[in-house]
């Protein structure tokens, strides 16, 4: 607040330094809180919440993290609904620097390949600014669960991609090139990429922030900057939302409760080490098979 | 360094909603701090939307509002054990099409109203808990302090809509604990339906049409309160409500005795076949106008159920809450424009203008019913109980002649109550209550 601002002269934007990183996030409807209708066995959207997908809170932790280590600038992108420019708020409120929307009647109905192909064209797009240096994703979204769009990214942009990623070991800015673990089948692999590159954040690699009160008043003003698919730069309509998505739904239903019985076993006495025994007597009365089973895993 | 607000509102709940939309429309530059997730997502209520009160702050609301049915009938159940007799009251001619009350679902409702806060201009932040009040030395109360990293947020005048067990003004000692007796615990489970299965099982003749049923009697097991059911959509909230030193005292479970409404044979039908999918629970203040605490102080001012607006007789609360917000909104905004500061002499002005308003003359008018329902438990246990015999003697043809039927029905009210002279007492202290 030091610096006189001249009045109707907007101060020029500060140069472009560090790193320019790009995190791709969803919004989805809150598993937890979603309900299939008794009828017609569809999700009911209304009503539900909607948050961001939370594997892209990690990457976007992890995004900022390296700003905060790197200086640099993070700018959180989604595809979806105009409604989903609360996401993207809600990532401004976390201490991303900025948001773009890129929303289309024509990306409704997208599966993984469209939506990548979408996504990756609006990154062509920031890039053609300044170029990207990192590209983060979650490892994959909680209503999709297919773990597709992040490598379709990659794929599509020539990007080095690093999916499963735990944790980022190191960044050498001179070098250009990046660290990290990477969860396997088998273990943990030390991968070495040159940047730019693209990586898909695990779940629990960090500890997502919570902004200040300075970054939520911020995130409740900031311009969220909004891209029909043609200012997207798509110009092919035939590989957007339905038409571009060759997936197709068969059938949707909604599984059958499991048969599920609980029961309350009451035992009288004062006695906590009596008490136990008791109730495991009962319980293995209920159940010799697990008692069996215990008693050999024991000896 | 930290902003400066004209005036920050704590809470985005109808009172919250309701002054930050007028002050911003007045252009002023307002905060808005909710804890929820979302605005609205810690809001609970019935919910039944006073149409009036919301009008007087968005004249065409119901061009955009997420409005469920709109009530056409309300019916009124005194339950014993076994049997229900009822009143009801129904109007299907709305003079100029616009409904006096609707069913909604807060959480829709809450979004939509936030977002015309947001629109007029308040900057609204979530998932943010104001902990504290910023005082200067002389007291006088200049921000808030939140659960945020970034130190405190000053504004000329802090609005204090944080709900009934809001802890900034407790905390603060702006107003004084909740006492058990000031304040019901209403639980409610929602099931869903299909629209057309709500539309035949309560009569509906219209699309949107609804039915409001507020119920008295054996459901609340003597205990100072009452049990509700509302068709939304495609779903019916059904709840009950008591005092809390009732609960405490009884020792019953409010869940329970949510079952146990459940169970009544008035109620099984209209459940059957649904799906439970939601349960909450709320407190509502009920201390009536004897509870209401100072509402105003240098740079603060109390609206809605913190203020302990809420008319349990008539069953209103979210409409008082609107409307404390709005006439504080007003008056702060008039404040402004005549550079005047918002110091406790000045907000008379908000002070008078509630004491005309119908939410003052109201909460006056039934000053005295909590006194007597906590006296007179009576009321909500031996009358239905005894009316409902009185109908069930009365009614049934079993060769005794009408005359001696009458005889009967009447003693039995008066057995009832242990006598004509308690009965007399009972009639006396209502209209006394009521006056």
């Amino acid at each position: 607040m030091d610096e006189p601002i001249i009045e109707g002269l907007d101060p020029p934007p500060p140069a472009p330094t560090g790193l320019n990183i790009l995190v791709c996030i969803k919004q989805v409807p809150d598993s937890a809180q979603i309900r299939v209708h008794p009828v017609t066995n569809t999700i009911m959207r209304q009503g539900v919440p909607t948050i961001i997908n939370p594997y892209d809170l990690f990457a976007l932790e992890e995004a900022m993290r390296l700003r905060d280590e790197y200086g640099g600038q993070v700018t959180v992108l989604c595809m979806g609904p105009p409604m989903a420019e609360d996401a993207l708020r809600r990532a401004l409120g976390l201490g991303a620097d900025r948001a773009v929307l890129i929303t289309d009647r024509r990306f409704a109905g997208s599966d993984t390949l469209a939506t990548s192909f979408a996504l990756a064209t609006a990154l062509g797009k920031i890039a053609e600014e300044r170029a990207i240096d990192i590209v983060f994703t979650g490892k994959q979204t909680i209503d999709g669960d297919t773990a597709q769009v992040g490598p379709g990214i990659a794929r599509r942009m020539g990007l080095n991609q690093l999916t499963y990623v735990s944790a980022i070991d190191s960044l050498d800015m001179g070098r250009r090139s990046i660290v990290v673990r990477r969860r396997s089948e088998g273990g943990v692999q030390v991968l070495r990429s040159a940047l730019p590159c693209l990586i898909t954040m695990l779940e629990d690699s960090n500890v997502v922030r919570r902004g200040s009160i300075q970054d939520m008043l911020r995130a409740a003003r900031a311009p969220v900057t909004i891209w029909s698919a043609e200012e997207a730069g798509v110009e092919d309509p035939l590989k957007c939302g339905l038409r571009g998505s060759p997936t197709v739904v068969k059938r949707v239903f909604a599984p059958s409760p499991r048969e599920e019985s609980a029961e309350m076993v009451t035992v009288e006495g004062k006695d906590p080490a009596r008490i136990g025994e008791a109730i495991i007597d009962l319980i293995f009365a209920r159940d010799p098979k697990l008692e069996v089973a215990l008693t050999a895993t024991a000896s | 360094m930290s902003e400066h607000f004209d005036a920050i509102v704590v809470g985005a709940g109808p009172s919250g909603n309701a002054c930050a939309y007028t002050m911003a429309k007045a252009g002023m530059n307002v905060l808005q701090i909710d804890r929820g997730e979302y605005p609205g997502s810690k809001n609970v209520q019935g919910a039944i939307l006073y149409s009036d009160a919301l009008e007087r702050i968005i004249p065409d609301f119901r061009d955009s509002a997420p409005l469920e049915r709109h009530v056409s009938e309300l019916r009124f159940w005194m339950l014993s054990e076994t049997s229900n007799t009822s009143a009801s009251h129904r109007n299907d001619g709305f003079e100029d099409g616009k409904p006096d009350r609707y069913t909604i679902l807060r959480a829709p409702f809450d979004k939509w109203f936030s977002k015309k806060v947001r629109e007029a201009g308040a900057v609204l932040i979530t998932e943010t808990t104001v902990v504290d009040l910023v005082k200067n030395d002389k007291g006088k109360v200049i921000g808030v302090l939140t659960d945020r990293e970034g130190g405190p947020i000053y504004a000329d005048v802090v609005v204090l809509a944080e709900g009934v067990n809001g802890v900034v003004g407790q905390r603060a000692k702006l107003r004084p604990e909740l006492k058990p007796q000031h304040v019901a615990l209403a639980v409610k489970e929602t099931h869903f339906f299909p629209e057309e299965v709500i539309r035949e099982r309560f009569n509906l003749q219209g699309e949107d049409d609804g039915v409001v049923i507020e119920v008295l009697g054996s459901v609340t097991s003597g205990m100072v309160g009452t049990a509700f059911l509302y068709t939304n959509k495609e779903s019916i909230s059904i709840g009950v409500g008591c005092l809390l030193a009732d609960f405490a005292k009884t020792k019953i479970p409010p869940y329970e005795l949510l079952d146990r409404f459940k169970r009544h044979p008035a109620v099984v039908p209209l459940l059957r076949g649904g799906e439970m999918k939601e349960y909450v629970a709320h407190l509502i203040p009920e201390g009536g106008y004897d509870a209401i605490p100072n509402l105003t102080g240098d740079g603060w001012v109390i609206v809605g159920d913190a203020g302990q607006f809420v008319n349990a007789v008539h069953r209103e609360g979210s409409n008082l809450a609107m409307t404390t917000g709005r006439l504080a909104g007003e008056c702060l905004a008039e404040l402004k424009a005549q550079g005047l500061a918002p110091t406790n002499d000045n907000l008379k002005l908000f002070r008078d203008r509630l004491g005309e308003s119908f939410v003052m003359k109201d909460m006056k008018k039934y000053r005295k019913v909590p006194h007597l329902l906590e006296k007179n438990r009576q009321l909500f246990a031996t009358y239905p109980r005894a009316i409902n015999q009185v109908m069930q003697a009365y009614f049934r043809v079993d060769g005794m002649d009408k005359r001696s039927k009458e005889g009967i029905a009447l003693r039995n009210v008066a057995k009832a109550r242990g006598g004509w002279w308690s009965v007399a007492t009972d009639l006396v202290k209502v209209a006394r209550a009521w006056r």
